[in-house]
């Protein structure tokens, strides 16, 4: 279990973690590892806080509980913060990564005394800038494949491209805005 | 007939799987007369022969052949007596017993 | 050659269904084996493969339809859970005692009430008298390599009884992992058409099925069920044989992890039992402590010899129950290893847990102490705490 990544994502229904895991757990699967990705299911709502989970691993993974000691959470929504504690087991040596329009100064404060490495990128900018419209979700799932060094970056983006061209068969013009979001926020996220 | 292969002293291992029937109608072997306490007697000088006995038996024991009813299926009428009830010209009585 | 993909549970099942290709389907919808039906029928839209789906109105129709199709010689499956399933009783004993080789994806979640949706086997577990095979799955690959074998063991002439293949709801159901699937040419192959010898639409051969049968043969008849069930041990490890020499992956009717030399085991079924693999293999990594595990595939029939065998030489036991059977005393796989235990003669302190009920997580540190608990015990002989209660909040 040694080798395994746990990550933890925290999103509200309808902005997509969840679908972000399980984009994750594809392109880490693409890229030869074992993986997880699950949600945890409660009331489906849309705007109501969920958590969706993460395991890449060199090797299989039997483990099917939650994940209580992620070695990285994910933060889709900033406004989460004050209502849930998303740096619960969160390793000393992990990471946190939070979307947000504010300055690192102004969300420390509100992590609960997190030691760890935190990083903020403004997903929603990345997202309008490159694509027209705020999905946060291809900026965040880039981010975490940054961060968390779980899969090169080039065999990511290749992966990326690939998944985005079967996906958008129908309106190619999409999917440079995608490739570049990808790219911006390798470049953003900020520590 | 079915009854030869399975019937109640048959042990288990001769029971069909799923208790399933692989013949049809197979009811005519089960002679329901037996049940009768009062039976049905037609007289055949009063019977125009209209059929309305017929279509009313539940256990299809009025015969007909070439248009004309024939005598009951003593082996399967129960003696219910519908068909004493419908007869329009008293043509069948009830009678106690078999 | 096997083709490597990741795929949810829902989704490995809607995949065997489109490689083996039913005749017919009926089925209606339910969390959180809704999506099985969904893909079937998107399947089915997009031409990709050829099954009568029946929209029903509900799942007593949905059973019902199964049935009959099977019972015209079609080769037929539904899929359910929990409420659904609940709705289906009465069928469930007719598909059984009827002898319809039957399939059903049961996705297990809780029975209400009140009302969840999450995963716990009181569904299945209370049809575990209803006369259906049933087989449970720790994975997506072992749901999906389960349902491959439901087929040749529901429809082999001397078991012709219906089969659940069941998988953990969310856990497994909604869980993306990596899965190696079997070509559909070697599916087909290894299922093979379903050639019945007596179906309602042969001309030839009139026929009743589901008669009335009175007090002088409705015992004969459970009794050739019971055969019926019997015979579908031999047949389970046949088809399990010929399965892993298509695939190379080994099935039973359990599977032992760390089991030959353990001194405290637990008993478990579903998804929960990689959890307990990976507490076994950090106690013996870090404690060098001889702890294994035995994880059930076939709870019907119950492998009551083979089980009681496997734990001879175990000196304290823990049985995990997913589901309560309100005896007040334990649950319902606990009762049936005690008493394959206690016919065996075997010495071993027994103790039975209920676990993850309604959905409640169960974790590596969670079965870390389950084993600290057995070896407590064995060392002790003194049963405090018989039947227990995982991870429940107390005063």
């Amino acid at each position: 279990m040694d080798n395994t990544i746990e990550i933890r994502w925290h999103g509200r229904g309808g902005q997509g973690a969840k679908t972000a895991a399980l984009l994750l757990a594809d392109v880490a699967f693409k890229t030869g590892k074992y993986v997880q990705g699950f949600p945890e299911y409660g009331p489906e709502r849309m705007g109501a806080p969920i958590t969706a989970y993460n395991r890449i691993s060199e090797a299989p993974v039997t483990i099917h509980s939650n994940i209580y000691y992620p070695d990285l959470v994910a933060v889709v929504d900033d406004s989460l913060l004050e209502s849930i504690d998303v740096t619960h087991g969160l390793k000393k040596e992990g990471a946190l990564i939070i979307n947000t329009e504010k300055k690192k100064e102004e969300i420390l404060p509100l992590l609960g005394g997190f030691q760890g490495a935190v990083y903020t990128l403004d997903a929603k900018a990345i997202s309008i800038k490159a694509l027209g419209k705020n999905y946060p979700n291809s900026p965040m799932l880039a981010a975490v494949v940054a961060v968390s060094g779980v899969m090169d970056q080039k065999d990511f983006l290749r992966e990326m491209q690939a998944s985005f061209a079967h996906k958008f068969a129908k309106k190619p013009e999409v999917i440079d805005g995608n490739m570049r979001a990808l790219e911006l926020a390798f470049a953003e996220v900020a520590r | 007939m079915i009854s030869d292969k399975i019937n109640e002293k048959s042990p288990w291992q001769d029971i069909t799987e799923g208790n399933k029937i692989f013949e049809a109608a197979t009811s005519k072997e089960f002679c329901t007369g037996e049940w009768r306490t009062s039976t049905p007697v037609w007289d055949k000088e009063k019977c125009r022969q209209c059929l309305l006995c017929t279509p009313a038996c539940p256990d299809s024991s009025i015969p007909v052949k070439d248009k004309m009813r024939e005598e009951f299926d003593y082996d399967h009428c129960k003696g219910c007596g519908i068909c004493a009830k419908v007869c329009p010209f008293d043509a069948i009585t009830m009678k106690e017993g078999k | 050659m096997a083709v490597r993909e990741r795929l949810s549970g829902n989704e490995a099942v809607a995949y065997a269904i489109k490689q083996i290709e039913p005749d017919v389907m009926p089925a209606f919808p339910i969390t959180p084996s809704t999506e099985i039906p969904q893909y079937v029928a998107s399947y089915i839209a997009n031409g990709e493969m050829d099954t009568e789906f029946i929209p029903v109105e509900s799942e007593h129709s949905a059973m019902s339809a199964t049935l009959g199709a099977c019972a015209a010689g079609a080769r037929a499956l539904t899929a359910t859970s929990s409420c659904g399933m609940a709705l289906m009783w009465e069928e469930l004993y007719v598909a059984a005692s009827d002898r319809l080789p039957i399939v059903m994806a049961l996705v297990n979640r809780a029975l209400s009430g009140p009302i969840n949706i999450n995963a716990d086997h009181s569904d299945s577990m209370g049809a575990r008298d209803s006369g259906w095979i049933q087989i449970y799955a720790e994975s997506n690959q072992e749901v999906y390599d389960n349902f491959l074998q439901a087929f040749p063991i529901a429809e082999h002439k001397d078991v012709m009884l219906p089969v659940m293949i069941c998988q953990d709801g969310f856990i497994t159901s909604h869980g993306v992992e990596n899965i190696l699937l079997v070509e559909t040419d070697s599916v087909k192959e290894f299922v093979g058409e379903r050639n019945p010898e007596h179906y309602l639409l042969n001309a030839k051969e009139p026929m009743a099925v589901g008669p009335y049968a009175v007090s002088n043969y409705y015992m004969e008849t459970k009794r050739g069920q019971r055969e019926a069930m019997k015979n579908a041990r031999k047949v389970i490890l046949e088809v399990a044989d010929r399965f892993e020499k298509m695939t190379g992956r080994r099935y039973g009717f359990f599977e032992e992890y760390c089991l030959e030399d353990a001194e405290y085991a637990i008993v478990i079924i579903g998804s929960a039992a990689g959890t307990c693999k990976a507490a076994v293999d950090k106690i013996r990594k870090e404690t060098g402590k001889k702890v294994g595990l035995l994880k059930i595939r076939i709870f019907r029939p119950f492998p009551e010899e083979e089980i009681a065998a496997a734990l001879a030489h175990v000196k304290a036991i823990a049985v995990l129950d997913r589901s309560e059977m309100f005896a007040a005393t334990g649950g319902p796989l606990g009762a049936e290893v005690q008493a394959a235990l206690y016919r065996a003669k075997a010495g071993a302190d027994v103790v039975n847990y209920f676990y993850g009920l309604g959905g409640r997580d169960i974790t590596v540190e969670d079965f870390e102490q389950v084993y600290g608990k057995l070896e407590k015990l064995s060392s002790e002989h003194e049963i405090t705490d018989m039947y227990e209660y995982i991870g429940l909040r107390k005063e």
